[in-house]
């Protein structure tokens, strides 16, 4: 039987930076060209992790690649965030990570102090994580050709029990969790590359969300309906993606989105949305409305959720869009990230 | 935060809802323009069309700076680029502007040396740690960047640096206010006044809309309450048949304007005889160029430019959107082939042009959500 020729829906002449930030077009490149020619059969949207079955054992499996610049930044450095990002990847796709491999790119001419300080802070991560670093490659490029260093990591992580999530099993009704306040990583970088002359006291909030999302797993197992990590573009980005996914409609509320006043501050004077801005230590879940509130509950009694909130809700309108109330009993639109507002930021 | 909360407060916005509620004569349409592109944004950010009653309607005027801005320009200020030696410096919003062979992001894609910097002081500082490049700043904006572009002009002259020009398009407001008056399909029975171009340009400026035309002109600032305040003030004036300019921005814009900051303008710009803007084509006396005792930091002085120009795509009905004739909405392109990914046209760039508000912000307006107080 003849096989369909892949449809390929991508047609942009080149590969700009908005491709790699996580907004519209990176989703355009995904759909367009990743997903037809190399996972044609693949089932339904695609997740943080991919969920694989070996032996009847199911695992979930994830990669990520690590670029950021400076390399090292207030509240963390390229090291944490390579493996805190894969373990959230997992962790919001309802799995605990076991093991992680690592790819390093460096360039010649890097200092070996600089490396050294980062494999430290990637075996520091990975012991606060609980994740075992089980192999890894190294490449050198000529000077010149990369920024200092970037890092790749491979993670997988066993599912958890009780928890299969999905945007399809979203609900009207059903509420919006969110672990604490935003745009915390976004903006101490851009403010870390020292182009603006604004300071704020800032720290990047890269961290495990795994013993968050564990806490939500035993309060609310299967009232767990989808989870994400809202990094590049922000939760307006991740929260349209599942819009889309589930085609129903999101409305937030926008004095119940928690941002610090320094981030509130930068976002004023730059003329950025906090939505649209980058967290590498939050997460987002919709839970079922009956288990809401007991997942609030457990998100605030674990170490690091004493600022989760519920921020909104699922509604069947506006189909595949999400909404925003402002404090006026007025209403806006929130679509995801267009064009690529902080570059290199993780 | 300090001088923001207090401008969002929701009791003090309610009340300013239902002042004008209360106002606006319901057998009258009111038809109110904010002149800045700051002001349509926060119109849309903060979802103030939801208060106002069906009769009183906002107009988006032309005052965002990007958007005015002719393709032919951008193609000009571009075609620097083609010597390696150049660096071509511009503000982040101007980044995504199509102009003929790609917006400068994509000449930075293909290569070539382009840079977003957050002022001009800091083009010169390129200037300065690249001494082999030479720097063209493409300078954008009203009378609220002006004076910056003017002071760095300045100080380049001062420390001598000779790898630092500006390719010069600022452009005067009161020039595109008149346009529009002049324009026979307008039809307006006020303004809110721009905000920030009025910290240097001062409220005097304006007066001729009022004495002239008879329509009150409020200068506004740009948080919620500061519109809505500006919209009430409007609605006595015009309920009580008077025409004047008023102040609402007091706390930043001085009435007399900023005297260093015009002076400043005045030692390195001079007026152009007319200058080409989108949508309302040849304006004369409304953009800035440089004087000769400043010939050296002028890149459209120093350098050949082919100084093409460029009719925008037929379809697209910017001018007419940037005239207040047409809603965003009902441009042909809007939200299909024009949308800020793609944008035909520069009003889908910038976040202060009306139809990349409109298009973020409400492009297919629900049905009247409930607020979600109960969540």
């Amino acid at each position: 039987m003849a096989t369909l020729a892949p449809k390929i829906k991508f047609r942009e002449p080149q590969i700009e930076m908005a491709h790699g930030a996580g907004g519209k077009a990176s989703r355009r490149l995904v759909e367009g060209l990743f997903a037809p020619l190399l996972f044609a059969g693949a089932q339904g949207p695609l997740g943080d992790a991919a969920h694989i079955q070996i032996n009847g054992t199911r695992i979930a499996m994830t990669t990520d690649s690590f670029v950021v610049s400076p390399l090292r930044f207030p509240g963390g450095s390229i090291g944490e965030l390579a493996i805190n990002g894969t373990v959230n990847d997992l962790a919001v796709s309802g799995a605990r990570a076991e093991a992680i491999v690592v790819t390093f790119v460096l360039e010649a001419g890097l200092s070996t102090d600089i490396l050294e300080a980062e494999v430290r802070a990637m075996g520091q991560a990975a012991e606060a994580a609980g994740v075992r670093i089980a192999g890894g490659d190294t490449k050198v490029v000529e000077h010149g050709k990369a920024d200092l260093m970037y890092i790749t990591t491979t993670g997988v992580g066993r599912l958890l029990p009780g928890v299969a999530i999905s945007p399809e099993s979203v609900q009207p009704g059903d509420k919006i969790l969110l672990s604490g306040p935003i745009g915390d990583h976004g903006i101490t970088i851009l403010l870390a590359r020292g182009e603006l002359d604004i300071e704020a006291e800032l720290r990047s909030d890269t961290r495990s969300v795994f013993p968050l999302v564990q806490s939500i797993a035993q309060a609310a197992g299967g009232g767990i309906r989808w989870m994400r990590d809202p990094t590049r573009g922000g939760v307006a980005t991740s929260l349209n993606e599942l819009a889309r996914d589930c085609g129903r409609g999101i409305v937030l509320s926008e004095e119940k989105i928690p941002v610090r006043d320094a981030v509130r501050g930068a976002c004023e004077l730059l003329g950025l949305d906090p939505l649209h801005i980058a967290n590498e230590g939050q997460f987002l879940a919709v839970v079922a409305a009956d288990q809401a509130g007991a997942a609030l509950e457990a998100l605030r009694r674990a170490p690091g959720g004493t600022e989760a909130v519920i921020i909104g809700e699922v509604r069947d309108e506006p189909a595949a869009s999400v909404l925003v109330t402002t404090l006026y009993g007025g209403s806006r639109l929130v679509d995801m990230l267009v064009g690529d507002p902080l570059p290199r930021i993780c | 935060m300090k001088y923001v909360d207090e401008f969002r407060a929701p009791e003090l916005i309610s009340k300013a809802g239902e002042e004008i509620r209360r106002l606006a004569d319901p057998k009258r349409h009111y038809r109110i323009m904010e002149v800045c592109g700051g002001h349509t944004h926060a119109i849309y950010r903060f979802g103030l069309k939801d208060l106002l009653p069906e009769n009183v309607e906002l107009i988006h005027g032309p005052g965002c700076p990007v958007c005015v801005l002719p393709m032919g320009r951008i193609d000009d200020g571009l075609s620097l680029t083609a010597e390696p030696e150049f660096i071509f410096a511009a503000f982040g919003d101007m980044m995504r502007v199509p102009g003929t062979h790609g917006s400068p992001l994509e000449y930075k894609a293909r290569g070539m040396d382009v840079r977003i910097v957050y002022s001009p002081a800091d083009a010169l500082k390129l200037a300065r740690l690249n001494p082999q490049k030479h720097v063209v700043f493409f300078a954008i904006g009203f009378e609220t960047t002006a004076p910056s572009t003017a002071l760095t002009i300045i100080r380049a002259k001062a420390e001598g640096l000779r790898n630092f020009s500006v390719f010069c398009n600022h452009v005067t407001i009161i020039p595109a206010i008149r346009a529009i008056l002049d324009s026979p399909d307008m039809r307006l029975d006020g303004f809110v006044g721009p905000g920030h171009v009025s910290t240097v340009i001062g409220c005097r400026p304006y007066e001729w809309i009022a004495k002239d035309q008879g329509k009150p002109v409020v200068v506004s600032g740009f948080e919620p309450l500061d519109i809505l305040q500006s919209i009430v003030m409007l609605l006595r004036q015009l309920r009580d048949g008077q025409a004047i300019v008023e102040n609402q921005y007091k706390r930043v814009v001085p009435w007399e304007g900023n005297p260093a900051a015009l002076r400043a303008m005045a030692e390195v710009f001079e007026l152009r005889p007319y200058f080409e803007w989108r949508g309302l084509g040849f304006i004369s006396q409304s953009a800035l160029k440089i004087r000769a005792a400043y010939a050296e930091w002028d890149s459209e002085q120093r350098f050949t430019v082919p100084g093409v120009r460029v009719t925008d795509p037929k379809a697209a009905q910017c001018g007419e959107v940037l005239k207040g004739v047409l809603k965003p909405s009902q441009c042909k392109l809007f939200g299909r082939e024009c949308t800020p990914e793609q944008p035909v046209g520069a009003l889908m760039v910038s976040s202060e042009g009306s139809c990349a508000a409109h298009y973020n912000y409400s492009q297919h307006r629900p049905v009247t959500i409930a607020a979600a107080a109960s969540l």
